[in-house]
């Protein structure tokens, strides 16, 4: 009885590990198959956790990264918006609204303005704090009259093709700003200017700087890091 | 074969191995993570913990590929540990077997007992039940270093959502400061353990995958040390020192 039971054992010990194997190397469909099954679950929990009463608390004494906050773009050299070019800078606000706009950056100063000391969470794993000024996304949401049919919103750039595309509760979040004023000061190219999306609820790569289009739209549209392989979501 | 016993249920045979496949791929991804940042401060910050600060684990170390894959390892698999860990830690509790790994009085008399004799101090192997008070302190230590790992995961993966239990760790920095170091002292303790059952008791592979185990030949009847009486002949040892089976 032992032995077959042994034989049993080791059998399944056998097939079990020989089904993590395939799953891990001989087969990477598979397991791709599998961590994509597991984002999906994923993404539902953090939407289910995702509270707008949940803030991003940084204490005032704080001390803010400053000159060492880290600078990233995807362009070969810093994207400096071309007036000549390209005329007046604006941000359009468009899609599933019901009043497009498109505001230069004056415009966008006279709405009501947020500042605001919070980290920024890296995928990489470090986080920075900065005193960041702008603009709700909500209030954004609320001017343009955005209807019911917006269930996400994709953030553009003039950073090459960079885009990243939000669920609407995370861009809803009231910390969630389209800043164009970082620790005091207007931005600067290196950290996005004329004006980037800031929030201390979605991982840095979710928030597009550079910032041409806030567009609502009923599904969702991927994004630069996205579409290569890192989740969607993106959530804290 | 009256020395024959059967040692581990085999819940605890089956939720140890899912964790050997589980810690695995979760340390390799979570290495691999760490790589893409091998450093606690951000960039321009000072950590003056980590004497290695900036540099990264070596690449056959880690899992994942790249950032992106490990990441999809480490959410994936998150819930096997997590599930598993709960299964065991339910069955410990509710069948008993809690007592074979929770320290008792006696127990650190039992432990510097055990050193002298590894260290040849002492001539002959301390009385036990089913672990010495060495190997019940490890695998004490375990599961709790497991709760830390856990927490301290949810603090840096969701420092917004569940930010109350990031502020148990202080802030994001020191979460993933503590979260690191759960994970080394973890697969310490591991590494230790894997040594000791090569070094000390074979005996004890069978009991952890068919539940089996010879008292004849455990530690204690061959006096072994590590590398010592490591294949003794089988003795007669008192029916009472082993734990009955639950």
């Amino acid at each position: 009885m032992s032995m077959d039971r042994r034989r049993f054992i080791t059998i399944s010990a056998a097939s079990l590990s020989g089904a993590l194997l395939a799953a891990c190397n001989a087969n990477p469909d598979r397991a791709q198959k599998l961590l994509a099954l597991a984002e999906r679950g994923n993404r539902r929990v953090e939407e289910g956790l995702f509270r707008h009463t949940a803030m991003n608390h940084v204490s005032p004494s704080a001390p803010i990264a400053g000159a060492s906050f880290p600078k990233y773009r995807i362009s070969k050299t810093v994207p400096i918006w071309d007036t000549a070019a390209r005329g007046v800078w604006r941000l359009e606000v468009s899609g599933a609204v019901r009043r497009p706009l498109a505001l230069t950056l004056d415009d966008l100063m006279k709405l009501p303005r947020i500042t605001q000391k919070v980290d920024h969470f890296c995928v990489e794993g470090w986080n920075a704090r900065a005193t960041w000024s702008g603009v709700r996304v909500s209030d954004l949401a609320r001017a343009a009259q955005a209807t019911d049919d917006a269930h996400y919103v994709d953030f553009t750039s003039f950073d090459d093709d960079y885009h990243e595309s939000w669920d609407m509760a995370s861009a809803m979040h009231p910390q969630t700003l389209v800043a164009y004023g970082m620790d005091g000061y207007l931005l600067t190219p290196a950290h996005g200017a004329p004006a980037r999306l800031h929030s201390p609820v979605k991982l840095g790569y979710k928030n597009t700087k550079y910032l041409t289009k806030v567009v609502f739209m009923p599904k969702q549209n991927g994004g630069y890091w996205s579409d290569q392989g890192y989740e969607w979501y993106g959530g804290t | 074969m009256a020395t024959l016993v059967k040692r581990n249920h085999w819940v605890i045979r089956l939720t140890h191995w899912v964790n050997v496949v589980a810690i695995v791929i979760m340390a390799g991804s979570g290495m691999r993570i760490f790589n893409a940042h091998p450093a606690f401060a951000r960039p321009g910050e000072h950590f003056p913990l980590n004497p290695w600060e900036g540099r990264p684990i070596p690449e056959w170390l880690t899992f994942g590929g790249w950032l992106a894959g490990a990441r999809h390892w480490h959410f994936a698999m998150m819930w096997l540990l997590v599930a598993n860990g709960l299964v065991y830690l339910a069955f410990l509790f509710f069948h008993g077997e809690w007592r074979d790994i929770v320290p008792r009085r006696g127990d650190a008399r039992d432990a510097w007992e055990m050193l002298k004799f590894y260290l040849f101090v002492r001539r002959d192997h301390p009385a036990q039940a089913k672990h010495n008070a060495l190997q019940k302190s490890a695998y004490f230590a375990m599961p709790i270093l497991g709760v830390i790992i856990v927490l301290s995961g949810l603090a840096i993966w969701k420092p917004l959502t569940l930010g109350f239990i990031t502020r148990l760790f202080v802030n994001y920095k020191w979460a993933r400061f503590v979260h690191f170091v759960a994970m080394a002292l973890l697969l310490l303790l591991a590494l230790v353990h894997v040594f000791m059952v090569f070094a000390v008791d074979p005996y004890s592979l069978r009991a952890i995958v068919t539940g089996w185990y010879d008292r004849a030949r455990s530690p204690e009847a061959r006096n072994a040390r590590p590398f010592y009486h490591l294949f003794g002949p089988a003795r007669e040892v008192p029916a009472e020192r082993e734990v009955p089976p639950v």
